[in-house]
């Protein structure tokens, strides 16, 4: 086999495992999306909230002692003591749930019924606002965060291949779990829309607001549910983004990186979006390798969109979109 | 008591469609026409232009171009970083290829030039509609600043891959570069801004303006009523990066004079920039001129208090303006969602009426 293709084959694998990691965020998009029709911009902000709140609770640091400090002319830092991880995980979980109680008591309630653009330019808002809280909360330095993921080279996959290729893949042990774990949340997903009571109504929601409170679900309580589902998944996403490059600002940039994901497989698909978070992360990775260093480099940044893009031309609700039909 | 129409007769067709039908907006708009351009130039000093005025008169221009855009013909973009850049660029290519072109014209080309590549970029907004239009636009935001940042032809070679204005004057008088007098600069730039804003007013209202408008409320039944979707949207699209591309230009040029395309106009400045339209208000011009205003001064505003009243840290100051900004565009959603204009608009129906109002 010539040694191109085993190359491009370890780039592939590797662009399988990016995937997976956009299709992690757009997963939170999706859902949003579905069951209130609000596409959320927030999202990547959310996963970095919600990695930075993890760091700060395991190491025990007072929430806005900047703040504090400025105003006060204190000293106060930490309260000195760590928190376990599992511990911390479900702490920040509880803090995802009171965020997404107060954007819908705050925020969504007073804009139901606005048109759709409102209420992205809102999230847009809520982007820049929770980013603000997030830096003056735990303070903007880069962190780094260690909650017992395995990392570094995978030695078995490094052996095989070398066995059969005579040339050893480089995969990340990080990116496995991130693609199980992705996996297995997909799959609980699916499960929970599809087999619980909770679930059901989400979807009722999703169909007809109005149908749905016709029959008396709760469209406050479901719509709680769906921001903390959402807030759940970002925090697994910030949980894998910060553990395998820091826990820092450009975290929020990934929620840039999921939309062209988005719009290949559909804002409404869940599929959809696992199957776009796959094409986009090999597409860019194949493309960096075969075509990138002709044109300088770097191409990362804008392939996944201008692949989007001219896919969109051809069919524009995506993948797995529900096909659009328009009436006067 | 002193704004209303009563007695303001009309009596010849140019009267009746004049810009201004009301006699206050009228004088008003001479008014402040006659302070911008007779007393500011004598005030001003470099503090004023370089902190408030440039920014405002250059963000104002790209805001009217995106309202035009996006209040206007409904077609979200999220590519205004990537059209200022284009200007930016052009104006320096032309710049630097012909040092001996007066600075009006370049400024003009580098704005039409931007028309055409937003024109190219306008193209999937025929098939594609809504948020995928917004992220597709995302798709010229990163690949032109990529562009600009990759291929050294565009920063002409230069060793630290940033593109500097050189020294160019206007009739005798040095507008770009660090001995630039901050009046000339900020007269440049008004020159452009009143140019701009009188444009975009009267294309609005005509014609070009209700195409655009039928197209923003509902295009299919824009479409069978005899709107032809293809001129209109490309059109907004022409007319929004023209003029996003001469704010491009001037902020290179005039105000910056030093620009790393990545930092200045990334993302950030296209969202910059439309938080300006949406607080300003969607589908105005004056709206434009208001969220540009505001959303200049409030960094200004809180860092005088903050930092220099308060003596609290500068990142601390930073952090809270992004919380600021973001719960008030929340807030602004929620209380008005058609921005500072509607509060104008309410206000003037106010005072027609005021102090008799039965």
């Amino acid at each position: 086999m010539s040694e191109q293709l085993v190359y491009a084959m370890e780039v592939i694998l590797n662009g399988l495992m990016a995937g997976v990691l956009y299709a992690l965020v757009a997963l939170g998009f999706v859902l949003i999306f579905k069951a209130s029709g609000i596409f959320n911009y927030a999202q990547g902000v959310m996963a970095l909230f919600a990695a930075m709140t993890l760091v700060g609770i395991m190491n025990g640091q007072v929430p806005f002692s900047h703040l504090i400090n400025a105003i006060f002319g204190s000293h106060i830092t930490q309260f000195g003591w760590q928190v376990p991880a599992v511990i911390a995980i479900l702490l920040t979980m509880a803090v995802m749930v009171l965020l997404a109680w107060c954007v819908q008591q705050f925020v969504m309630r007073h804009l139901v019924n606005q048109e759709p653009i409102i209420l992205f330019m809102a999230t847009i808002g809520l982007a820049y606002f929770l980013e603000g809280v997030a830096d003056l909360m735990w303070g903007s330095e880069i962190k780094s965060l260690d909650v017992g993921l395995p990392q570094g080279i995978n030695l078995w996959i490094d052996e095989t291949t070398l066995n059969i290729f005579g040339y050893g893949f480089f995969i990340d042990n990080l990116d496995i779990v991130a693609t199980i774990v992705a996996a297995l949340l997909v799959i609980a997903l699916v499960a929970f829309s599809q087999y619980t009571k909770q679930g059901r109504a989400m979807r009722a929601v999703a169909d007809d607001h109005q149908a749905a409170l016709s029959v008396g679900i709760s469209l406050n309580f479901i719509w709680v549910m769906v921001w903390s589902v959402a807030g759940f998944v970002a925090l697994v996403a910030g949980i894998m983004w910060g553990t395998k490059s820091g826990v820092q600002f450009s975290l929020s940039l990934i929620a840039l990186k999921a939309l062209p994901v988005l719009m290949l497989g559909g804002f409404t698909s869940i599929p959809g979006a696992i199957v776009g978070g796959l094409i986009i992360g090999v597409g860019e990775k194949l493309f960096e390798f075969a075509i990138g260093p002709l044109v300088g480099g770097a191409t990362e940044n804008w392939f996944a969109y201008v692949l989007a893009l001219i896919f969109l031309v051809f069919r524009p609700q995506g993948l797995f979109g529900e096909k659009i039909i328009e009436r006067v | 008591m002193f704004y209303r129409e009563a007695g303001d007769f009309k009596v010849s067709y140019s009267q009746d469609s004049q810009t201004f039908p009301i006699r206050f907006d009228r004088y008003r708009y001479y008014v402040v026409l006659a302070v911008a351009f007779g007393v500011v130039p004598f005030l001003i000093n470099d503090y004023w232009a370089n902190a408030i005025l440039l920014p405002f008169l250059i963000y104002a221009i790209a805001a009217i171009g995106l309202n035009i855009l996006t209040g206007y013909c409904g077609q979200v973009s999220l590519g205004t970083g990537g059209f200022m850049a284009v200007g930016a660029y052009a104006c320096y290519k032309l710049m630097t290829a012909f040092p001996d072109v007066s600075m009006f014209i370049h400024v003009l080309l580098a704005g039409g030039i931007t028309a055409v590549v937003g024109v190219l970029f306008g193209l999937p907004s025929l098939r594609i509609k809504g948020f995928y239009l917004a992220v597709a636009t995302l798709a010229a935001q990163f690949f032109l600043v990529w562009l600009f940042n990759r291929v050294p032809w565009f920063y002409n070679y230069s060793a630290s891959g940033q593109i500097n204005s050189p020294e160019r004057d206007v009739f005798g008088i040095i507008i770009t570069g660090p001995n630039a007098p901050a009046w000339a600069t900020y007269l440049f730039c008004l020159i452009f801004l009143s140019i701009c804003a009188l444009i975009a007013r009267n294309l609005t209202r005509g014609t070009v303006g209700r195409t655009w408008m039928a197209i923003r409320d509902m295009d299919i039944a824009a479409e069978i009523i005899g709107v032809n979707p293809l001129k209109a949207k490309l059109s907004a699209f022409a007319v929004s990066s023209f003029f996003v591309g001469i704010s491009g230009a001037l902020f290179f040029a005039i105000y910056l004079g030093a620009v790393e395309v990545g930092e200045v106009f990334g993302i950030q400045k296209s969202f910059l920039v439309l938080f300006m339209v949406i607080i300003g208000g969607l589908g105005s011009i004056f709206g434009s001129f208001a969220g540009a205003a505001f959303l200049v001064l409030l960094p200004v505003v809180l860092k005088v208090v903050g930092a220099d009243m308060l003596g609290w840290p500068t990142d601390i100051v930073a952090h809270l303006q992004l919380v600021i900004v973001g719960a008030l565009i929340i807030l602004f959603l929620i209380l008005e969602p058609h921005g500072l204009a509607q509060l104008w608009r309410v206000a003037k129906e106010k005072l027609r009426l005021w102090p008799f109002p039965h």
